[in-house]
């Protein structure tokens, strides 16, 4: 299997505050890998970093063969790669579609047409002409999500899409990853939620204050997860 | 694992800089006051001029640089303080001793100022204080009884030999240059000066942090008042009649700009090389003109966009200098044995 | 005059107030920048559309066509030479900057054009009036500015609504952050909304020397009008600023009926007591975000 997207050697600052040291992870064309660790452990910066939303002090990012580590996000977002943000961060004053149109227009002509968006998620293709700000939790993930997805993306990332969502609501939009995945997209997902997250994935990578703590298939188990995620292994996670 | 060893460490907010500046700065001083009995009337009109420019660019530099608030319309105290001058001397006071009741007059001016133009911020609160320095200026011209548009002479000056009137006027200025500069600085370093930066940089954060954000720019605005309703009195003073286009006139505001950008912000040290930097520029330069202004407006432009800082501040970012220390230094112990 | 003819021709007066104050509550909305220099740039319109309406000898409404494409590059220019690098400077240096900018352009224009005031040929329209029933007489001008502020003010907003282009620009006003990272080119954009934030301001600035003077120092007026009626109007409502313009205009018209000395000032004192009562403006909306940056 090709490896979509290689990280090797990530270091990133806030100012004078190192948050990555020497990251490096590889994932291959469609696979999913579960991004795990505690606040503050990096998992968001990493995902900015390799979106574009920040300009790491050394390493290298290469997707696609190409090395897009000094790339604008506007390239990447062209090249294939995807953010769903945490915290969703839709605009507020625009409505469910024009935030949907605004991530298909960096894609240009490839962007995938609303339609499609709404069949993925068709509970929010009545709520279509309303502004994201009058939306629930649920909701306004899944237009998240299709914005993202608009810009008909190869590899998507997606941050803590399940904060604040009841978990029949997380279940529904990990049931559209799912078929997502099917329909070969790439997956990186941040997830707090350790045994959704290795039930959805096939690889795993820890993150413990910034570095790798654990690289592996999903398939270790839960308890070599939680080892690497508190470092010495001592109270446990969800 | 045990917690690393402490290294000891003092804080220090003197330096040897600091105390060399002081010992000298007694002596310039000395020296200065000393100039009406030895030179005279020719050293004595632009080195008022040199006072007030660092006042108005210490106070200026206390408003923008320390509290974040970009103030254009200053001009509105140097006018209130003429003015107020003006409505003090006509009731008979000394003129020169109602420096001080004009700089308080324009502090109690800026009291409902305040009120309004401190609910803003950034860009909107400098067009604001553009807005008052034009009422200002509007309400003046439309008062008969300071003159409306041809102006008013201050009172009480007729009384006076030239000579003493001059060196009388050069002494109140330099007075109130030392108080601005003493007074900010000491405004400054009382803790005040750290929040204020906090405050220019980031007031929600600030504010967070339980900086009381609104006290410390109102503290400031209603300080930078005074001084500059001083600094108009001042101007008043030195020439003798007042008229509303000039005494309001937008040029201040430039100037201040000029001093602090040129000098440094967010120092003690910037505006008052600023302050020099103008004033040199202003007598080898003829003082009004266009061109004047068009230099004085695209050099603060090329400052602010090549050393935001300014040249103080660009020195003291390089090589640590710091004559007025306003901050707290750390000095690690080892390095004092 | 009667009263309600001086109302009404407040009203139009207002639009141009509008026009005016458009360009730069697009240009806070957008790059929360206040452009100081807003106002000179507007009077820079006006002695552009002077220079090529003399040359050319035709009354100045010929010579738009010419200005306000030429307003637009300048804008973007400006954004691209100038302001780019001031905003990495933050907010703080912008305002510092595009004050200076502000000086140099007056005096420049001092220099260039001396301290005298001047006027438009206008044509036939500055002559003619518009009758209704025998109390009100409209001067066209007044119409025209009114319709034409009418019109750029609807185009804005059509275009905004509906466009591509209006989307990201609303969507940079709601989070610029996230929308480079959904891939928003915000350079190029910021570009175009500094191009269209200076034409207006010339197109403003031709309709208020015309239905007036203009001199190299009215420029610190017009900002401060544009300001004002932005504030009064409530700050990202583009209509809001219609009203707050008409505000301006009635008052300042009605005021000067009674006393012109007086005018001014009283519109002065309008945004004042707006300050004091209502910050957030007549209409604001729900941008309750940037109402809190710009009240502190």
């Amino acid at each position: 299997m090709t490896a979509l997207l290689e990280i090797s050697g990530l270091d990133v600052y806030y100012g004078d505050f190192q948050a990555l040291f020497g990251v490096g992870l590889r994932v291959a064309q469609g696979q999913a890998l579960a991004l795990v660790g505690a606040n503050g452990a990096g998992k968001t910066t990493l995902l900015r970093t390799i979106a574009g939303a920040i300009s790491p002090a050394r390493g290298t990012i290469r997707y696609d063969g190409e090395d897009i580590t000094t790339a604008a996000a506007h390239r990447r977002i062209r090249r294939g790669i995807a953010l769903v943000p945490e915290g969703r961060r839709l605009f507020p004053s625009l409505t469910v579609e024009e935030n949907i149109l605004v991530g298909a227009a960096a894609a240009a002509s490839a962007a995938w047409p609303l339609e499609r968006i709404y069949e993925i998620f068709p509970l929010i293709a009545r709520r279509r002409r309303h502004r994201a700000s009058q939306l629930s939790g649920g909701e306004q993930q899944a237009v998240a999500i299709g914005r993202a997805l608009a810009a008909a993306p190869s590899l998507l990332l997606l941050d803590e899409i399940s904060l604040g969502l009841a978990p029949k609501v997380v279940g529904e939009l990990y049931r559209t990853l799912s078929s997502l995945r099917e329909s070969g997209a790439t997956l990186v997902i941040v997830e707090q939620d350790l045994r959704r997250a290795l039930s959805a994935c096939d690889t795993v990578v820890c993150l413990l204050e910034g570095r790798v703590a654990l690289a592996a298939a999903a398939s270790v188990g839960r308890d070599e997860v939680v080892a690497a995620y508190f470092g010495n292994g001592q109270e446990k996670p969800a | 694992m045990a917690p690393p060893e402490l290294e000891p460490v003092r804080v220090r907010r003197w330096s040897l800089a600091a105390s060399a500046t002081a010992g000298s700065a007694a002596v310039v001083l000395a020296v200065l006051a000393a100039v009406p009995y030895f030179i005279g009337g020719p050293a004595e009109q632009p080195l008022i001029i040199a006072f007030t420019f660092i006042a108005m660019a210490t106070l200026w530099n206390l408003l923008a640089g320390f509290s974040g608030l970009t103030s254009f319309g200053q001009n509105a105290y140097i006018g209130a303080g003429a003015y107020g001058l003006y409505l003090v001397a006509s009731h008979g006071v000394n003129p020169f001793a109602d420096i001080a009741a004009a700089a308080v007059i324009s502090g109690l001016v800026a009291l409902p100022v305040s009120a309004l133009l401190l609910r803003l911020s950034g860009g909107y609160f400098a067009v604001a204080s553009l807005v008052v320095a034009a009422v200002f200026q509007i309400a003046v011209t439309l008062a008969p009884s300071v003159g409306g548009t041809t102006g008013v002479s201050v009172p009480g000056l007729g009384g006076y030999d030239p000579v003493l009137r001059e060196a009388l006027t050069y002494w109140a200025a330099m007075i109130v240059a030392v108080v601005c500069v003493v007074g900010v600085f000491l405004l400054v370093r009382a803790g005040f000066g750290m929040d204020t930066r906090a405050v220019a940089s980031d007031p929600v954060a600030a504010a967070s942090l339980g900086v009381r954000v609104g006290r410390i720019r109102l503290l400031a605005y209603l300080a930078a008042a005074l001084g500059t309703g001083a600094v108009g009195a001042l101007i008043a003073l030195q020439t003798m009649f007042i008229e509303p286009t000039s005494v309001f006139s937008i040029q201040y505001s430039v100037e201040m700009l000029f001093m602090v950008l040129v000098g440094g912000m967010g120092t003690i040290e910037g505006p008052i090389i600023g302050a020099l930097i103008l004033f040199a520029l202003q007598q080898t330069l003829s003082q009004n003109g266009a061109w004047y202004l068009v230099l004085v407006g695209g050099v603060a432009v090329a400052a602010t966009l090549t050393v935001p800082r300014g040249l103080w501040g660009f020195v003291s970012d390089r090589w640590g200098w710091s004559l007025f220390p306003v901050g707290y230094q750390v000095r690690d112990r080892r390095e004092e044995a | 005059m009667t009263w309600v003819n001086a109302v009404i021709q407040g009203v139009l007066q207002g639009g141009i107030y509008a026009l005016i104050a458009c360009g730069l509550s697009l240009a806070f909305g957008v790059m929360r920048v206040v452009n100081l220099a807003h106002g000179d740039l507007a009077v820079c319109g006006a002695y552009l559309a002077l220079v090529l309406s003399t040359g050319l000898g035709v009354p100045v409404w010929y010579v738009l066509p010419l200005v306000l494409p030429a307003a637009f590059v300048v804008g973007m220019g400006l954004q691209v030479l100038l302001l780019r690098r001031a905003l990495r400077g933050g907010e703080f240096a912008t305002v510092l900057v595009t004050f200076g900018l502000s000086v140099m352009i007056e005096n420049l224009l001092l220099v260039g054009a001396t301290a005298n005031d001047r006027v438009f040929n206008t044509g036939a329209i500055g002559v003619a009036s518009l009758h209704i029933g025998s109390q009100i007489t409209l001067p066209w001008l007044f119409v025209a500015a009114f319709l034409t502020a009418c019109g750029v003010l609807s185009g804005l907003q059509l275009v905004l609504s509906r466009t591509s282009w209006g989307r990201k620009v609303r969507a940079i006003a709601d989070d610029i952050d996230t929308a480079r990272l959904v891939g928003v080119r915000v350079g190029p954009l910021f570009a175009t909304v500094a191009g269209i934030a200076v034409a207006t301001a010339a197109l403003a600035g031709v309709f208020i020397g015309a239905i007036g003077n203009f001199n190299p120092l009215t420029g610190t007026t017009m900002l401060i009008f544009a300001f004002e009626a932005v504030v009064i109007g409530g700050l990202g409502s583009l209509w809001g600023t219609l009203v707050g313009g008409i505000a301006l205009g009635v008052t300042q018209v009605v005021v000067g009926e009674i006393n012109q000395a007086y005018a001014v000032l009283a519109v002065h004192l309008l945004f004042l007591l707006v300050l004091a009562i209502r910050p957030a403006g007549l209409f604001p909306s729900g941008q309750q975000a940037r109402v809190a940056q710009v009240l502190g």
